[in-house]
């Protein structure tokens, strides 16, 4: 029996021929993740287990990107406890102030994971890093501190699910609709404990940031990762960004899938997520008289630069609706630099947007953007939960960046046809 | 180990935004955190839950983000066990590593709220009224952590040993 992806890369981390799903397995890891909220948990705990030092200070990432630029004294206070242990603890890679982007955007752009590595972080949105080929799995601040100090984690090896599409993508449908398309369609247990698979021409042909948002929100299908083969793109992708050498592993023709589902790209449409469930999903045509209060583009689901273009493509000449705010978070300083020489910022300037530096921000609810009592937004970002973003009474609508500025625009709900 | 307790009952799906919403996150003190456990669906949840109570849910209890300051602020308030159809994985793993027990049983439409059930978390058999489920059984590799004490403490002695 052949193996799929994922069981080749755990089963090469545990040093190993073969792994089966259900089995637990004790695995290397390439790097460990915690951000300004994770992380602090994590210390206390290094500190109760008397632990003298991190694995290896190479490997050993921290993030501050939640609640920054600090929104209070104790997230203040949080981060300046992260700082001290990354001093003393020489920690390269510790992210803060002008060099901090929102961390699953951060990590691959700067070539801190390629394809084969086996990466745990806490934080839920770790499996983004599946798009590059990548085992990659959110995990609880305790796991995270047995991993930062022994270097190793257990995992128990899931079964995969291979997601197939096939067919050609509509003009502005991009990987979030996709996402948002299979949640609608196997709800948000619907990959309880299980890896996410995906494979076919239509996935071939979508480009890497749309990859990033489809492996980021597997999540929500309670995923344990989500995972694409190795191609071109993602072999041009790590070229430009990293400097260590990649696995790149396939799926073997007779590797053994939980289930598979077949997905036909043309009928995939402008898929958003109602609230309160990001499984709760309905077309944008069929949203159209939904007021608006606020839009989001941003996070680390849709916050890349293939997601502002669009934005910016769509807000070309146009206003943003009266009475509606819109906040751009380019989700990292690169992002931000690259939008800005292209002219994105005077295109969202000129529309009347606001424009926020790299940050989580709105998207937990955190700060930069939080709903009043009955308040609608739509956003990007991949979380629709009772009071995500604020208020318990205020409401969340996913959606992809064409329809976020769409609506922007109109003040409702919208498609991009609608406005353009 | 025995435990008996008032229930209180949430759906399906309740994730780690409901159980503490981020807002709190910046605490890290789990009584802080308990104070504002289960706040968007119940505000008064942490005033009117006395120790010992049990949560009773239906799939997926504990979704969404990995905070850990998810099974904190349950633990905070004395609660000593979350019984529900499925559990999200993160939720999972975290709960145990804070001390937290989890059962998978489908008794949500067997109790209402404020019924009491009595549990034996090693074996797994929940009584409820005239009713007796047996949960599915906790993982074996799960036990053993459990038995040396958590995550932390096996390490600690891993470091120590
Ligand atoms: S952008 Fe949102 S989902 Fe992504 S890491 Fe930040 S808070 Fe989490």
């Amino acid at each position: 029996m052949g193996m799929t992806i994922t069981e080749k890369i755990l089963a090469a981390h545990a040093d190993r021929d073969r792994v089966e799903p259900g089995e637990i397995v004790d695995c290397r890891i390439d790097l460990a993740m915690a951000n300004d909220i994770t992380a602090p948990l994590s210390l206390e705990e290094f500190e109760k287990v008397g632990a003298k030092a991190v694995f290896d200070p190479n490997k050993v990432v921290f993030v501050l990107d939640h609640f920054t630029p600090n929104k209070d004294i104790l997230s203040a206070e949080n981060c300046k406890r992260i700082r001290e242990f990354s001093r003393k603890h020489a920690i390269v890679n510790f992210f803060e102030g002008g060099e901090c982007g929102i961390e699953h955007a951060l990590l691959p752009e700067k070539g801190l994971v390629v394809a084969g590595d086996l990466v745990i972080g806490a934080d839920s949105h770790t499996c983004t890093y599946g798009a590059l080929g990548a085992f990659s799995t959110g995990m609880g601040s305790t796991d995270v501190t047995y991993g930062m100090v022994t270097g190793r984690i257990w995992l128990k090896v899931p079964e995969s699910i291979m997601f197939h599409c096939y067919g050609k993508w509509q003009k502005w449908v991009t990987g979030k609709e996709l996402i948002l398309h299979i949640l609608g369609m196997i709800g948000v247990d619907g990959a309880l404990y299980s890896a996410m698979e995906y494979s076919g021409e239509a996935i071939a042909a979508l480009s890497m940031d749309s990859r990033f948002s489809i492996a980021n929100m597997a999540i929500e299908a309670g995923g344990k990762n989500g995972i694409f083969p190795v191609d071109d793109r993602t072999i041009a992708y790590m070229k430009e960004h990293a400097t260590r050498p990649y696995k790149a592993y396939t799926s073997d023709d007779d590797a053994k899938y939980s289930q598979v589902y077949e997905i036909d790209a043309s009928k995939v449409g402008f898929s958003v997520a109602c609230p309160s469930l990001p499984s709760n999903v309905r077309d944008a045509g069929e949203l159209g008289n939904i007021d608006i209060d606020q839009v989001v583009i941003g996070s680390c689901t849709n916050g890349r630069l293939e997601d502002l273009a669009m934005a910016a493509a769509i807000l070309t000449g146009k206003k943003v609706s009266k009475g509606l705010r819109c906040i751009v978070i380019p989700a990292t300083p690169a992002i931000y630099g690259e939008a800005m020489r292209r002219g994105y910022f005077q295109v969202f300037l000129d529309a009347g947007c606001i424009i926020s530096p790299p940050t989580c921000g709105p998207c937990l609810g955190g700060h930069m953007g939080i709903l009043a009592k009955s308040e609608r937004a739509v956003a990007t970002t991949n979380r629709n939960f009772i009071g995500r973003m604020g208020h318990p009474e205020s409401e969340v609508y996913l959606a992809g960046p064409a329809v976020a500025a769409a609506t922007a625009v109109k003040g409702k709900i919208a498609r991009p046809e609608e406005v353009i | 180990m025995i435990v008996k307790g008032r229930i209180w009952k949430f759906g399906d799906n309740i994730d780690t935004d409901i159980i503490i919403p981020a807002k709190y996150l910046a605490h890290t003190d789990p009584q802080a955190l308990g104070q504002h456990c289960m706040e968007p669906l119940a505000p008064n949840f942490p005033k009117e839950v006395r120790a010992g109570d049990i949560i009773v849910s239906g799939t997926n209890f504990g979704c969404g983000s990995s905070r850990e300051h998810a099974p904190l602020a349950i633990t905070a308030l004395g609660i000593p066990l979350v019984v529900a159809k499925t559990f999200a994985r993160i939720f999972y793993r975290n709960a145990f590593n804070k001390g937290l027990a989890l059962l998978e049983a489908d008794i949500y439409d067997l109790v209402k709220d404020g019924d009491e059930i009595e549990v034996d978390i090693s074996t797994g058999i929940i009584r409820c009224g005239e009713s007796k489920v047996t949960a599915k059984p906790i993982p074996p590799f799960m036990v053993e952590l459990i038995n040396e004490g958590g995550l932390i403490n096996y390490l600690k002695k891993k470091l120590e040993g």
